[in-house]
């Protein structure tokens, strides 16, 4: 490791590969900083993409598709099926070689990767952030940087070390649990969404096929509602609903913060981005593609701040401003309806799917279950129509 | 007798859960290691609450 870099990145998931492979292809030197001993692993995610908001990302690559998904069916509390309507085809990944391919493109494009690097405390000037002490290989040692990316995930501690406030309430948090099993017998193209106040409060639960009998069978509940019952015990009657047997080969826990965008993502010398930056759809969770989409932004001002040689907050807004004007305000709109659907009772949900069970199977589509729903919300089916068309 | 948080080293997954709910900046949490800074902890619970798997517990510990 030098002692100094232009830019540091903390975090080798999806976000931080992401936004040192930018930075690093505009020409600034870059670290990516990685607590754990390899990238990748271990995967706390359900793994599923939409093609196109990855492709627009990425070149997808075949060995990162577990399982190509061109359906998915929604399970109301009474067990109505409600199959979707849409011509929307996603993937569920091999995650651990997606992100070990998305560190080696930022290795390809220059940036120095380390793993078993733990980032203890930032470095703090006149300038503000001014590099970070990482524990690497047992040694301890101050590096220094013009700017560092905050990119270490649900967990993250740079923010508030830099005096923001980072932290997700109970309110927002989705505290999730998740198995694979290998003896799944569900139509493998086809990704299952259940929802119940009584068995998934806050969340919902799902089964994501990754083809030849795998499938990530998880569940995510509001932290709010894990008074009595945590994700582990929801996760435990959810899988005696669905398999008599199911034979598990990994367990997994963690959490996603489903909250709006931090208020604060950029001070001086530092940029906050993906989960730590609270970037992921806060309605389904998902934030492998937003964050990288918030992370390419970061990256590229990053450099370009770098090449101004100003890397003040006020310099670095022109992120967070490209974040709101697109993908983070459609994250608001999703927390929105987000509200909204987490408020419904079982009865509700169980109007919604028998009446868009009574439509022609054309018909059936994410923005018509929302009109059915938002009936008496039409500010939030302008949202629906917008996020779904 | 003061209470602490347990942390059971068995059930804990290493998530961050509770570092991401933590109010005070008060759990040091490494690969396979978790620690509970009880000059910071204001014994909130809120890292309780938000765990996934129960691997953390409000105690009864004296103070020895
Ligand atoms: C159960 C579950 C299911 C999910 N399913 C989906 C899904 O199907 N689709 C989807 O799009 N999203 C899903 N998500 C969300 C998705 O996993 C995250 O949004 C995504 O991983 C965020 O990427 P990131 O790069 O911001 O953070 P992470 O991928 O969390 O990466 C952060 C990295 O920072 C490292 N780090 C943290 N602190 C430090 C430090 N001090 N020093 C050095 N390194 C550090 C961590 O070890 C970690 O590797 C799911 C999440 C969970 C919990
Ligand atoms: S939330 Fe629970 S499982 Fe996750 S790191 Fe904290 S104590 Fe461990
Ligand atoms: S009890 Fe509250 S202050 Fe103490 S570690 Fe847990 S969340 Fe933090």
């Amino acid at each position: 490791m030098k002692a100094h870099y232009d830019v540091i990145v903390v975090g080798g998931g999806p976000a931080g590969s992401t936004a040192a492979r930018f930075a690093a292809s505009r020409g600034a030197a870059v670290a990516l900083l990685e607590k754990d001993r390899e990238i990748g692993i271990p995967v706390r995610c359900a793994e599923g993409v939409g093609e196109h908001g990855l492709a627009s990302l990425v070149e997808i690559q075949p060995h990162w598709i577990a399982r190509r998904i061109t359906g998915a069916v929604l399970i109301a509390p009474s067990g109505a099926e409600v199959g979707l309507s849409s011509n929307q085809v996603g993937y569920v990944l091999h995650r651990k070689q997606f992100d070990y391919d998305l560190a080696r493109m930022a290795a390809r494009a220059g940036v120095e990767v380390y793993t078993k690097a733990y980032v203890q405390g930032l470095l703090m000037g006149k300038t503000g952030v001014t590099g970070v002490v990482v524990e690497h290989l047992g040694t301890r040692q101050a590096i220094s940087a013009t700017l560092v990316i905050a990119a270490d995930g649900v967990e993250s501690r740079l923010g508030r070390w830099a005096g923001l406030d980072t932290r997700c309430t109970l309110q927002d948090l989705e505290s999730c649990a998740q198995v694979t099993i290998a003896n799944y017998d569900g139509d493998p193209a086809v990704c299952r969404f259940y929802f119940s106040n009584e068995s998934f409060p806050g969340g919902y639960g799902w089964i994501f096929p990754k083809g030849d009998g795998m499938a990530n069978v998880g569940l995510g509940i509001a932290g709010v509602k894990a008074d009595k019952r945590c994700a582990h015990d929801h996760l435990e009657a959810f899988l005696a609903r669905i398999s008599d047997k199911p034979a598990i080969l990994s367990r997994v826990y963690g959490s996603v913060p489903c909250s709006v965008t931090l208020k604060t993502i950029v001070t001086d010398g530092l940029m906050l981005t993906g989960d730590a930056a609270h970037q992921a759809n806060p309605l389904t969770g998902g934030g492998i593609v937003s964050g990288m989409i918030a992370a390419r932004t970061a990256g590229q001002v990053a450099a370009d701040a770098i090449a101004d040689n100003d890397t003040s907050a006020q310099r670095l807004q022109e992120y967070p401003k490209t974040w709101a004007a697109g993908e983070g305000g459609r994250m608001n709109q999703f927390y929105r309806l987000k509200k909204f659907v987490f408020t419904l009772s079982d009865d509700a949900f169980n109007k919604i799917a028998k009446g868009i069970l009574e439509l022609s199977p054309e018909k059936r589509t994410m923005t018509n279950i929302f009109k059915a729903a938002l009936i008496n919300k039409p500010s939030l089916i302008l949202d629906a129509i917008k996020l779904f068309k | 007798m003061i209470e602490k948080i347990r942390h059971y080293q068995d059930k804990c997954d290493f998530c961050g859960t509770c570092v991401a709910v933590c109010p005070h900046d008060a759990i040091e949490l490494a690969e396979a290691s978790l620690q509970i800074l009880f000059n910071r902890c204001t014994l909130c619970a809120f890292c309780i609450q938000g765990c996934p798997t129960r691997a953390l517990e409000m105690s009864d510990e004296s103070a020895l």
